[in-house]
């Protein structure tokens, strides 16, 4: 992408300035519809309707409700610290779109192609700790305060497993590139590294190992994006609503925005490590398919069918308590990802 | 003007004026915060100078670990102790001295140095080039820190540990 917008513009400020616009435009867009999913899905599976009066299927509900948000006075707390309750819900939405400048939507449309993507995936999704913190510390609640702290425990923690896990892919491909990851996995359904990668016959041996790291990593990335059975950071029994209590107005729809921007921008992730990235599951056989346009179909609909397994674990699984999340985490995720690690290594030790 | 030389004053004015914020503001929360500006333009510095990975580092270490430690603790102390942490101003005149001292002697060795500007090297890869290098000729050094960090790691998670009476 950075390619075409500099043959347009030229090299100039201006062509990295508009470069994130087109991901921008699918983040909103993906935002408003996937809270409209999120409530029919719900609805269908509770066995109701879900909002249908808008038009006709409801397919405007989101918007008119973004629009009432708008409209909404933005009420600052009387002892709330103004200016860092101001700019915390920009910080964490902030956060959560930076990660998407490394992924890959197909082998062209991609904001940057970092050769060290992965990574920086990884540290500047953290970032939005810090505005989590900034929004329970500055609304002066102690809900909001005690929303942030567990917000960011948990988050501090789940960092780990995430890490661990995609690691594997990193030994197997020897880059951090998001581009190099679904280059990598050319080939078919088969050659994708939830069943091992390209290689030889023996590559049977690492399905498992793949299986288990991709199941891990679809857990603590819910965990990190604060999902149902893991949203302890907004549990309504005991904390009203966590960290955005006190927001109302626009303020408040940032930190949804920033919510479903980082579902769909791990879904991604995932996507691109396991699944293929925007590779089609045909392969070399209709390379028709494999055209950048349709790379972008193949990308999205990988993602989103991510982001639909979150929200049907959303509303298929109750909360966990806060000892079993840690304990999950430390010594349950933790040591399996560490014995993955081993034996991939030991793998490519024998067989590469 | 190349738009890395406006990307650089930018990084530069935000890393200056929030370094003055950490300093003088007497409300430690708020020391901290600017402290994450600080250093997330310090790591934009290190963007424009072709150090990626130190870049993504520092935002890592600094940013995702220690500011978040920092924060954690004054904030999960100020309850407890009940003591009011403001940060004062001590040892004024002995203070001026001693930083107009070291600030005269960086402005002499700037001023006096011979700089050697050279032409930016795009390099690709500089993971695995710092990998091997950590793993050949700094090999010393990097299992040093390990240990370190590793005896830091069980000697916090034994002062953490429930004492049982």
């Amino acid at each position: 992408m950075e390619n075409i917008f500099t043959q347009w513009f030229g090299n100039s400020l201006l062509t990295y300035i508009l470069i994130p616009v087109p991901i921008l435009v699918y983040v909103s867009v993906f935002a408003l519809y996937a809270v409209l999913a999120e409530r029919k899905v719900s609805a269908w599976m509770q066995n109701r309707i879900g909002p249908n009066r808008t038009d006709k299927f409801g397919l405007l509900q989101t918007i008119l409700d973004g629009l009432k948000l708008v409209q909404k006075e933005i009420v600052n707390p009387t002892r709330s610290d103004k200016l860092y309750f101001r700019m915390a819900p920009f910080i964490v939405f902030t956060a959560a779109f930076m990660g998407y400048a490394v992924l890959p939507f197909s082998s062209v449309f991609m904001g940057v192609n970092l050769n060290i993507g992965l990574f920086y995936f990884f540290s500047i999704t953290s970032l939005g700790v810090v505005g989590v913190l900034m929004a329970g510390w500055a609304s002066n609640n102690k809900y909001s305060l005690y929303g942030a702290m567990r917000t960011v425990a948990q988050i501090v923690s789940y960092e780990i497993p995430t890490a661990l896990s995609a690691i594997v892919v990193v030994m197997l491909t020897g880059t951090l590139s998001m581009n190099n990851y679904a280059l990598a996995q050319s080939g078919g359904i088969f050659n994708w590294f939830i069943f091992g990668g390209p290689g030889d016959i023996y590559k049977i041996i690492l399905i498992p190992i793949m299986v288990i790291s991709v199941v891990i990593l679809f857990i603590s990335t819910l965990a990190e994006t604060n999902r149902t059975p893991f949203d302890l950071t907004e549990a309504d029994s005991e904390l009203v609503a966590g960290v955005h209590i006190e927001y109302s107005g626009m303020l408040f729809a940032m930190f949804f925005f920033a919510e479903y921007a980082q579902m769909f921008a791990v879904s991604g992730v995932i996507a691109t490590l396991f699944l293929g990235g925007w590779q089609s599951p045909f392969g070399d056989l209709i390379p028709f398919l494999n055209t950048p346009v349709f790379q972008v179909l193949w990308f999205l609909g990988k993602g989103l069918f991510l982001v639909f397994v979150q929200i049907w674990l959303r509303w298929t699984l109750p909360r966990v308590r806060i000892d079993q999340l840690m304990t999950m985490c430390w010594k349950y995720l933790i040591p399996i990802t560490l014995v993955n690690l081993f034996l991939v290594g030991l793998y490519m030790l024998i067989f590469k | 003007m190349p738009y890395t030389t406006i990307l650089f004053y930018v990084l530069a004015f935000i890393t200056v004026v929030s370094a003055v914020v950490v300093v003088f503001n007497k409300n430690v929360i708020h020391s901290a915060f600017s402290l994450f500006f600080a250093l997330f333009a310090v790591s934009g510095i290190f963007v424009l100078l072709r150090a990626d990975f130190i870049a993504i580092t520092q935002i890592m270490i600094y940013v995702g670990g220690i500011l978040i430690l920092l924060l954690f603790g004054v904030m999960l102390t100020t309850k407890i102790t009940d003591i009011e942490l403001r940060s004062k101003n001590l040892n004024t005149i002995p203070g001026i001295i001693f930083t107009v001292g070291i600030i005269s002697i960086l402005v002499f060795i700037i001023t006096s140095t011979k700089w050697h500007v050279k032409a930016p090297v795009v390099n690709e890869e500089t993971v695995s080039q710092i990998g091997k290098m950590l793993l050949t000729n700094y090999l010393l050094p990097f299992e040093i820190a390990s240990i370190v960090l590793l005896v830091a790691l069980i000697g916090s998670a034994m002062f953490a540990r429930r004492i049982k009476d």
